[in-house]
């Protein structure tokens, strides 16, 4: 088989629209980030409640997050993404599914960006979990020993030092938001990989368009990755690592 | 509410079962193409010649930062230019997944090679073993065993992500549940059959990976 | 000011406290001692409530710390306590340290809150500190901002668990002088501590502990002078030796 190269094909009109393949490939650009960007706002602020909550001395609440947790890990997020579009609507009461099913704006979007911040926030919680458990016991304890309520423990002494330390594994995971938002081509969301797909299907350069998709998710995880690099460079505590290491 | 109907679980089984033992063969080679090959790659990614680790390195972070859905899509596409002829979905799946998971399965074993102390290669090496013999018989089994957890807990994230061959059409277990739904006219419930199953194995297994986690950690 | 009457703790089947019973009066110093795994670091966390224990009462100024009613953060507010590995908060600034329980459990206004913290590191003679961060200063100073950090809160006595335990010997001298100044000032306190030079020179009382017991109980002179028990004599030995 041969190839017959195009580079030219972005800038070509698509097939029965007077829009270019670019334009394409920038909506699903947008809907990629919007996804991927609200999504990691859910499963940070979810992660990290659901993490601080694994770790108090209630048997109640660690038993509810760890199931929180298990739920989410154990089902693959192609799954999850039917379950929250199809499946979640039959289980509200009439009315409410009828308008989710009829009228709700944007409602892939909407059903995509909860998905994929849900199951991104058991993987926060659990990272948050280990960040917690390393600190010296000590720490909560001087917090208490001062009066302070846990909550408040937990607000000004644990909670500030677990998110430093765990800054490097949630890059890997922001990171891997962006990855994961391409499972949302299926439930319609009209993202990269939706885009990749239909244009391959219209314009036959699947080689081109691959390629430019590739690189456009790869630019997305370049800047998650120096944005985190550059958050924990802000947080960064004087004589901390120097004397860990 | 809307109303459910469970009854077309049981005409569905047979379906299910034909599409669940496609899910745990392509696991399966997967998981072992992507060990095999993954422990080569981190033996390149190691080895003092430069470029080969380079290439190694290069392979495996490409892996990395792209999507599996993809990189379902790249070969796909490509494996009938590499091959000359047009192959079915399953084949291409099976292909993927072990090219993609031997990325992962790599940065796992190199970091159990890297686990394995320095003095038990000079003590091979005092022994008389070769450099090839002392990786072989000293520095992989334990390397193997300390990851065992951890090459188990990512064999669990393949199962689960081989779902994803929905993209090229594979009949994996849940396209299965698919068919049967749209045949039956019942998608809901066998969406909600694919997932309690999905959960019950991956469950169960990560369940038996914790237990094996507390007696590799005795062992050392 | 401290009552601890007949407490008793289990771990599971394994019992770390056995009825013990002492008191700290007010303006009293009280040396806790003993060889290690002899609970006397868990009697002192029960005193303020971090570790619970199984039986028996503790006050502390009329207030029991084992009741579930008790408001135990309000108590703990009037209770310092020095920690053997300093436990200073990292992320935060030796200013902050010493400012941040002053406001968010005292309520205390910002500015009136630093005040009083500088004046406390003047008095630890580390003013010149204040901006810089715990990983920064060496463990004597860290342990000196702690002392500090909890004399912030105005308490009415301190607990010591082991304050000198965590350092190189050419700092402990400096800990100590600030605890024996806070002694003779008429500071309530009760130590856990194997420094025995402190211990003749300030406390009132010396307490011994052995397999979670206590085992002696004695003014500071008697229990060195002439130990009532073998054990404490085997200890006393073993630790003057070094």
């Amino acid at each position: 088989m041969n190839y017959h190269w195009n580079w030219g094909i972005f800038g070509e009109q698509v097939k029965g629209g007077d829009e270019t393949y670019l334009d394409w490939l920038i909506t699903g650009l947008g809907w990629t980030l919007a996804v991927s960007l609200t999504a990691w706002v859910l499963a940070l602020s979810i992660g990290i409640a659901v993490g601080a909550l694994r770790t108090t001395p209630s048997r109640l609440l660690v038993a509810l997050g760890t199931a929180w947790v298990e739920l989410f890990r154990n089902v693959p997020l192609l799954v999850q993404m039917f379950l929250w579009f199809f499946v979640v609507p039959e289980f509200l009461p009439r009315d409410w599914s009828l308008w989710v099913k009829q009228e709700m704006p944007a409602k892939e979007f909407v059903t995509a960006a909860l998905c994929l911040g849900f199951f991104t926030s058991a993987r926060v919680a659990e990272q948050l979990r280990a960040g917690i458990t390393s600190l010296p016991r000590g720490q909560r304890d001087a917090a208490l020993a001062l009066g302070f309520s846990l909550p408040q423990a937990y607000r000004h002494v644990i909670l500030p030092q677990a998110l430093r330390i765990v800054i490097p594994p949630l890059t890997s995971e922001f990171m891997n938001v962006f990855k994961n938002s391409s499972v949302a081509f299926a439930i319609g969301v009209m993202e990269l990989t939706f885009q990749a797909r239909q244009m391959q299907e219209d314009s036959e350069q699947g080689i081109e368009t691959y390629l430019a998709v590739t690189l456009l998710y790869f630019i997305c995880a370049f800047t998650a990755n120096r944005g985190m690099a550059w958050i924990e460079a802000r947080t960064r505590v004087p004589g901390l690592i120097a004397k860990s290491g | 509410m809307g109303e459910f109907d469970f009854s077309v679980w049981g005409p569905s089984l047979p379906f299910i079962r034909d599409g669940l033992l496609f899910t745990l063969r392509l696991t399966l080679i997967a998981m072992t193409g992507g060990i095999v090959i993954g422990t080569l790659l981190a033996l390149a990614r190691l080895s003092p010649i430069v470029p080969l680790a380079r290439v190694a390195g290069a392979y495996v972070d490409l892996m990395r930062s792209i999507p599996l859905v993809l990189v379902i899509l790249w070969f796909f596409l490509i494996i009938p230019y590499l091959t000359g002829k047009p192959v079915g979905a399953e084949v291409s799946a099976i292909i993927t997944f072990t090219a993609f998971e031997a990325a992962f399965y790599c940065e796992i074993m190199r970091s159990g090679i890297q686990s394995v102390s320095r003095g038990q290669v000079h003590a091979a090496h005092a022994l008389g073993l070769t450099q090839a013999q002392a990786m072989i018989h000293v520095v992989l089994p334990q390397a193997l065993r300390n990851m065992l957890p951890v090459l188990l807990t990512q064999t669990i994230v393949l199962f689960q992500d081989t779902s994803l061959v929905y993209a090229i059409g594979a009949k994996d277990m849940l396209k299965a549940a698919d068919v049967v739904g749209k045949n039956y006219n019942r998608p809901v419930e066998m969406i909600v059959l694919s997932a309690l199953i999905y959960f019950a194995i991956c469950f169960s297994l990560s369940l038996a990976v914790r237990q094996l986690q507390k007696r590799v950690a005795i062992v050392r | 000011m401290i009552e601890i009457r007949n407490v008793s703790k289990w771990y599971g089947p394994t019992q770390v406290l056995k009825g013990c019973s002492t008191q700290v009066a007010k303006g009293e110093v009280v040396v806790v001692c003993g060889p290690s795994g002899s609970g006397k670091s868990t009697l002192i966390k029960c005193v303020n409530g971090l570790e619970p224990f199984t039986e028996g009462t503790i006050t502390v100024d009329g207030i029991s710390v084992g009741d579930p009613k008790t408001d135990l953060p309000k108590l703990r507010a009037r209770v310092g306590m020095v920690f053997q590995h300093f436990e200073l908060f990292p992320h935060m600034s030796v200013r902050q340290n010493l400012a941040l329980a002053q406001v968010r459990v005292l309520g205390r206004k910002a500015d009136e809150a630093d005040a009083r913290g500088m004046s406390l590191l003047d008095r630890v003679g580390l003013r010149a500190h204040a901006d810089k961060f715990p990983g920064q200063l060496s463990g004597g100073q860290q342990q000196r901002v702690a002392i500090a950090r909890a004399l912030a809160m105005d308490p009415i006595c301190l607990l010591f668990d082991e304050p000198t335990s965590a350092l190189d010997p050419e700092m402990i001298g400096e800990v100590l002088d600030v605890m024996v100044e806070l002694a003779q000032e008429g500071m309530t306190m009760m130590c856990v501590t194997h420094e025995m030079g402190f211990a003749r020179k300030v406390a009132r009382r010396v307490v011994f502990m052995d397999h979670g017991e206590i085992v002696e109980d004695a003014p500071a002179g008697a229990f060195f002078d002439a130990p009532a028990s073998d054990r404490a004599r085997t200890f006393l030995a073993r630790i003057l030796h070094h």
